[in-house]
């Protein structure tokens, strides 16, 4: 059979790749080319008409001062969330490759709460923090723990971090154990031969071996902190005053509560911007530091 | 000598207590919110009210709060809905992005480059960007919403690029061409060829694409809630919502609804443990 026709070829990548082609264009392309379209028109969601209204809606998204809050907010507590992430995920990750008994039962504990929603685990939280931590401060007399931290603008930011850090340093911690164990025997061997102690070696030899799980969990924290939406929803719900909508949240309102779909779209492709210039920064930074054994 | 070895091993004796603790206070502290919600669950609204940190509520022991809050957050309607979601979407994803890979490896068509760039290229974007369009083409344009077909082809749609990636790198590494050319040989035609030589061998991957797709199709919120309108084909994370925001009140019920949303997946996790974690380490790691 000749196997060089178009035809041929044609048959074979419909045969495989045809109903993927169809769905992935359906699902991804089409959408995010359709996506720059809205942002050019005045669409409310119901109404068959798609008035062309030109560059106003990225007008109104540079004049929107809630959403240039929000984003700023979500700077913020990407920011701090996504360092404590990786230094608890790191932490984690040494104490379970130190060789103390029962690790991969610890491990299989500090990752729980990856594999519950982000709705349920925000609702588990605001009792932890409404009703538990409230009736430990009453108990205790301390002051700080007897009004929730939810009612307070800085106090539910924090709240927000501290779930963050709870919900991702699990999952971190399995790419730093995976880090952990490609750095050879031989070379930690040969360190502690030439008098290395365990600390300079961790820190002469095993990070830098190491940066590449770095790079990688930096990644993923930074684009998932930048994305918060069930958490946030769930925990805070944006209060109290809106003072802890991120900008997912606020894209999310723009556009199917406020009814304004192009100028969301457009706040979108802003976030997508500033959340991927950060990303592909830190990962083209990373790779530099990168060294091999 | 002796003397030296026996300091070094009771240095390390020491360290490793010293660990232990500190992963035990730690391991606490990531547990106790699912401790709090375990306590609370027996106790009546008003045991908890009073004292949400007591083990055993005045009131005592009681089950009560499980079967009116199943009832009231529909839970089997819910868990049904979820099941079938995730289940179908996950088996089509990997029949589909393997058979891609499969075809994008073993040529190189111009097309399949396309097509495999662009996947890798859509990796980067956020569901965000796309939401808004998404429910403007699908619900305005197409008013396909309110289906779970079309919750089912889009979790496909969003989940092909990261699968197909991984199904690449397997068969790239794992799949020996020889063996495919003695099928070839002996007669198998490429589809033949792909079912019963290639995808046998791609077991693992299959395994890890699976965890993978599947915990992020049963947890997912946002998706489902843009395309579910209506009660009866709500998931669980989004019954667990409309139920918060309905009973948020009656806390007794509110435990009772969020222990049944995460129980479903902790059963699980006790015996897929490894499997689990073996799997989400590997696809991240990729």
């Amino acid at each position: 059979m000749n196997t060089n026709t178009m035809s041929y070829k044609l048959k074979q990548f419909m045969m495989f790749a045809g109903v993927t082609t169809f769905i992935f264009a359906a699902v991804v392309i089409v959408p995010f080319i359709y996506g720059f379209y809205l942002t050019f028109t005045s669409w409310d969601g119901v109404s068959s008409q798609k008035p062309f209204v030109g560059l106003a809606n990225y007008l109104s998204a540079f004049g929107d001062g809630a959403y240039w809050q929000a984003l700023g907010r979500t700077v913020i507590y990407s920011a701090i969330a996504v360092i404590l992430v990786n230094i608890v995920a790191f932490i984690l990750a040494f104490l379970v490759t130190s060789g103390v008994k029962g690790q991969n039962f610890f491990r299989a504990g500090f990752f729980i709460p990856n594999l519950i929603g982000g709705i349920v685990l925000g609702y588990i939280w605001k009792f932890v923090f409404n009703r538990a931590f409230v009736a430990l401060g009453n108990a205790l007399s301390v002051g700080a723990l007897s009004t929730s931290w939810l009612a307070t603008t800085n106090g539910a930011m924090l709240c927000l971090i501290i779930v963050s850090v709870w919900q991702y340093a699990g999952y971190m911690m399995l790419i730093y154990v995976a880090g952990f164990m490609s750095v050879s025997a031989d070379v930690l061997e040969a360190a502690r031969i030439d008098g290395c102690t365990n600390t300079q070696s961790i820190i002469k030899i095993s990070i830098p071996l190491m940066v590449s799980s770095f790079v990688q969990c930096l990644f993923l924290t930074i684009t998932r902190c930048f994305m918060v939406y069930d958490v946030n929803l769930s925990l805070t719900n944006g209060e109290p005053f809106n003072s802890s909508v991120m900008a997912a949240m606020h894209v999310y309102n723009q556009a199917f509560t406020y009814k304004n779909y192009g100028t969301g779209q457009a706040e979108a492709l802003i976030l997508f911007i500033v959340c991927a210039v950060v990303g592909v920064l830190q990962v083209s930074i990373g790779k530099k530091a990168e060294v091999s054994a | 000598m002796d003397d030296l070895n026996a300091r070094a091993a009771r240095n390390r004796k020491i360290k490793h207590a010293v660990f232990m603790v500190l992963l035990i206070v730690l391991f606490i502290c990531f547990i106790f919110p699912f401790l709090l919600v375990l306590i609370n669950v027996f106790k009546v609204k008003g045991d908890i009210n009073s004292n949400p940190l007591a083990l055993v509520g005045s009131h005592g022991f009681t089950l009560k709060n499980f079967p009116e809050a199943m009832q009231k957050m529909n839970f089997w309607r819910s868990f049904g809905n979820s099941m079938l979601i995730t289940v179908s979407s996950t088996i089509v994803t990997i029949l589909l992005a393997s058979m891609t890979a499969y075809v994008i490896v073993r040529n190189k068509w111009k097309a399949c480059g396309a097509l495999f760039g662009l996947m890798i290229a859509s990796m980067v974007i956020p569901f965000q960007v796309l939401m808004i369009p998404l429910v403007s083409l699908y619900g305005g344009v197409l008013g396909m919403l309110n289906h779970r077909v079309t919750l089912i082809f889009m979790h496909v749609g969003f989940s092909l690029s990261m699968a197909t990636f991984m199904f690449h790198g397997a068969i790239h590494t794992n799949v020996p061409i020889a063996l495919e050319e003695a099928a070839t040989i002996d007669g198998c035609t490429k589809w033949q060829t792909y079912w019963q030589i290639v995808f046998p061998l791609l077991k693992p991957t299959i395994a890890t694409v699976a965890i993978i797709d599947a915990m992020a199709f049963w947890n997912d919120y946002l998706l489902p809630s843009l395309v579910l309108g209506r009660k009866e084909l709500y998931t669980i994370p989004i019954a667990t919502q409309v139920f918060y925001g309905t009973y948020s009140t009656d806390i007794g019920l509110v435990m009772a609804a969020l222990l049944l949303a995460m129980l479903p997946i902790l059963i699980l996790y006790l015996f897929l443990q490894r499997y689990i974690v073996e799997g989400v380490t590997s696809g991240a790691v990729k």
